[in-house]
């Protein structure tokens, strides 16, 4: 069970701030393929990568991060504090 | 040093009360520098800005920039305020405060902070007007900006 947040834009096009997700994916880049083939809003937001980042465990990670053991994934667009 | 002083927060804060504790309390430095960042009123369209952030990373987020910050430069203090929800056009969203003993180290560790802050932090900004609302885009410059560093 993985906790997965959602922020900013893709919070709204997915249509929701987080869940809980069962999945067997190994990587961040599973994870996104198991959630796209669920339902069209989630391919909606992940269909451009380059416009996403992804925290694992609250630390800036990469689409190729391995899953195991992490807790918390997180997806939101660049960001923009200051 | 002491552990920085970060504040994530809903409401507003008194800038020149903050500025005037950071300043007291810092007085072996010698050099404090405070920066006090506005929601722009862009022209008069914006009605408000809308901050988003992610509660538990934030916090880290800024703990880590400000211990880079402690790596690169002997800094006595460092202070970071940032603001989260609705803010009205002219409304502080932020504040960094730097002390050291010398000038140099406490301008550029003031500048490194807002860089980092800008696209390293987990904030995001809507900008709400009177037709619609947009999150604003990381822009590249924000990005290019962490290379000087």
């Amino acid at each position: 069970m993985i906790r997965v947040l959602y922020f900013a834009w893709v919070r709204e096009r997915i249509g929701r701030p987080s869940e809980t997700v069962e999945t067997a994916a190994a990587t961040v880049a599973g994870l996104i393929a198991e959630l796209s083939a669920r339902e069209d809003r989630y391919a909606a937001a992940f269909a451009d990568l380059r416009a996403l980042r992804v925290a694992t465990d609250q630390q800036l990670s990469s689409f190729d991060a391995p899953l195991a053991g992490v807790r918390e994934v997180a997806f939101f667009p660049p960001m923009t504090g200051g | 040093m002491a552990a920085a002083d970060i504040r994530v927060q809903a409401g507003p804060f008194d800038y020149g009360a903050v500025a005037a504790d950071f300043a007291r309390q810092s007085g072996g430095a010698g050099a404090v520098v405070t920066f006090l960042g506005l929601v722009r009123d862009d022209g008069g369209r914006l009605t408000a800005m809308e901050i988003e952030h992610y509660p538990g990373m934030t916090e880290r987020a800024i703990a880590a920039i400000a211990d880079e910050a402690r790596t690169r430069w002997s800094l006595d203090r460092i202070a970071v305020i940032h603001r989260f929800g609705r803010l009205a056009p002219g409304e502080p969203i932020m504040m960094v405060a730097t002390a050291a003993r010398h000038r140099e180290a406490a301008f550029a560790a003031a500048e490194f902070l807002m860089d980092y802050l800008k696209s390293r932090a987990p904030f995001w900004k809507k900008e709400l007007h009177a037709d619609g609302a947009d999150w604003v885009a990381a822009r590249d410059e924000d990005e290019a900006a962490l290379d000087r560093w």
